[in-house]
């Protein structure tokens, strides 16, 4: 199959950005991330500056690799990360857009790939649960009822890729924070530090420039791990809670 | 400062800001439901006697003049701190995608400050047209057999104003706007609260609707209704 792409090429962080036009041959086999493998190696022949982009894992599982491809997140499959999204699901032929994720708190370092270090110091400002190190606790000595565990586990399934944000037209994390405050404080170990991580939290996000949640559920639509919205609305109560009982 | 943890949570935090939206677009939401059943008094065919005699009590009693003024300050609060919410989203967000995202979401919840500034400028021209004529006192008086006091006849202010098609055409296209902000808004002010439950979720989203649709078609048929009286 041959494609068309459109991809954003930017140098730095300070300088314009714009499209540009490419060709490149590739099979249905291969993951996006491959083709883009293999126009790079083509750039490279043609003595030009190869693309750009984020990626590690390329299982699905790191949340390395960003992009938004034809204006969605990981591209058009539900529930996939870009690694995962394979070129069987485009036709010969198909125009591809291909840009990096939007929002003030990911700038642009290079072409496709975004600074995603403010996801970070949000985990830092209160997204952990503090223990003794040593050996590690047996995993059942605190019976957790199984609903409570489902629901931590899945909002746990978050990989802090940034899909939520790049979707979101307000540059919103909400969902992100949602997916660790709920994770965390869904199970007793985490519980107890609840109050003041979901404040310190909320407060790292709204510091790093986010925007504000309006409800409009692009997040969960794009969210390559499908993190429900209702996390945003556990997130909601854990703030109104903390501000109104906390010291 | 006094209370300033309720202060910096309602203005400052993200969440807390949301908050406010939420509560007063839910105060709003419920004087809606007041202010509908009021208006449909004026198609009464009675000559505007009901309608003007429940403006007289709804001007007059206190605890409601009271209440109108948390509902101005209310509209006011609503109104800056959505336009606050809206600006601070566009400067957060930035450059926006060259393709425009198919994917599925809340219903013109994209639009919800686009359809706000409309039903504001509206409420200027709602205001200016019968609220601020009836405090001027430039309604004609009318005294009805029975009561002990003059009433300001506000029924033929609305009917003379729905004569007017453009002023019907503005009335039904400002209440369309409000249709698709309640649409998005109802729902959202529940989920903004932490109001979110498999249990009760779809109930809220279908009543959003029907109430949504309720308020835009009742308000919008009473102009129509009184400019065909007309013709």
């Amino acid at each position: 199959m041959e494609l068309q792409l459109k991809i954003w090429r930017q140098k730095k962080a300070d300088s314009p950005g714009g499209f540009e036009v490419y060709r490149v041959k590739a099979n249905e086999h291969m993951s996006f991330l491959e083709m883009l493998d293999v126009l790079n190696e083509q750039l490279i022949a043609e003595r030009k500056e190869p693309v750009a982009f984020d990626h590690d894992c390329r299982e699905g599982i790191c949340g390395a690799c960003s992009m938004v491809i034809n204006g969605r997140p990981h591209g058009p499959n539900q529930g996939t990360t870009t690694c995962q999204l394979h070129m069987r699901f485009f036709k010969d032929g198909d125009v591809i857009t291909v840009e990096p994720f939007q929002a003030r708190a990911f700038p642009v370092i290079k072409d496709l790939v975004v600074d995603r270090s403010s996801f970070d110091r949000i985990i830092q400002a209160g997204g952990y649960i503090s223990v003794n190190t040593g050996q590690p606790v047996d995993g059942n000595a605190i019976a957790i009822e199984r609903d409570t565990a489902s629901m931590a586990f899945d909002a746990a399934a978050c990989i802090g890729c940034g899909a939520c944000v790049a979707a979101c037209p307000n540059g919103s994390a909400m969902l992100f924070v949602a997916a660790k405050v709920s994770h965390l404080g869904l199970l007793p170990q985490g519980k107890i530090e609840q109050d003041g991580r979901v404040q310190k939290m909320v407060a790292q996000m709204d510091e790093e420039g986010f925007g504000n949640c309006s409800n409009v559920a692009a997040c969960e639509a794009e969210c390559p791990k499908q993190i429900s919205v209702s996390n945003i609305a556990r997130l909601n109560r854990a703030l109104i809670a903390a501000s109104f009982q906390s010291s | 400062m006094l209370m300033k943890w309720l202060v910096d949570f309602l203005f400052r935090s993200s969440i807390g800001r949301k908050v406010v939206m939420s509560l007063s677009g839910l105060f709003l939401i419920a004087f809606l439901v007041v202010h509908l059943l009021g208006n449909l008094q004026l198609l009464a065919y009675d000559g505007g006697r009901q309608f003007n005699l429940y403006a007289y009590f709804m001007t007059h009693n206190p605890l409601i003049k009271t209440t109108s003024y948390l509902l101005y300050l209310t509209i006011l609060l609503h109104a800056i701190q959505g336009i606050s919410l809206a600006w601070a989203n566009r400067k957060a967000k930035g450059r926006t995608y060259a393709v425009s995202s198919n994917a599925p979401i809340s219903s013109f919840s994209k639009y919800m400050i686009h359809f706000g500034m409309i039903i504001f400028i509206f409420l200027g021209l709602h205001m200016y047209q019968f609220w601020l004529q009836m405090k001027m006192g430039n309604a004609p008086v009318l005294s009805y057999p029975g009561t002990d006091h003059p009433v300001q006849d506000l029924n033929a202010l609305v009917v003379e104003a729905f004569a007017n098609p453009y002023y019907v055409g503005i009335y039904v296209v400002s209440m369309f706007a409000l249709g698709l902000h309640l649409w998005h808004g109802f729902q959202s002010a529940f989920q903004t609260l932490g109001l979110n439950h498999p249990k009760y979720n779809g109930l809220i989203r279908m009543v959003g609707k029907m109430y949504a649709v309720a308020v835009a078609v009742g308000f919008a048929v009473i102009p129509v209704i009184l400019f065909f009286r007309q013709v």
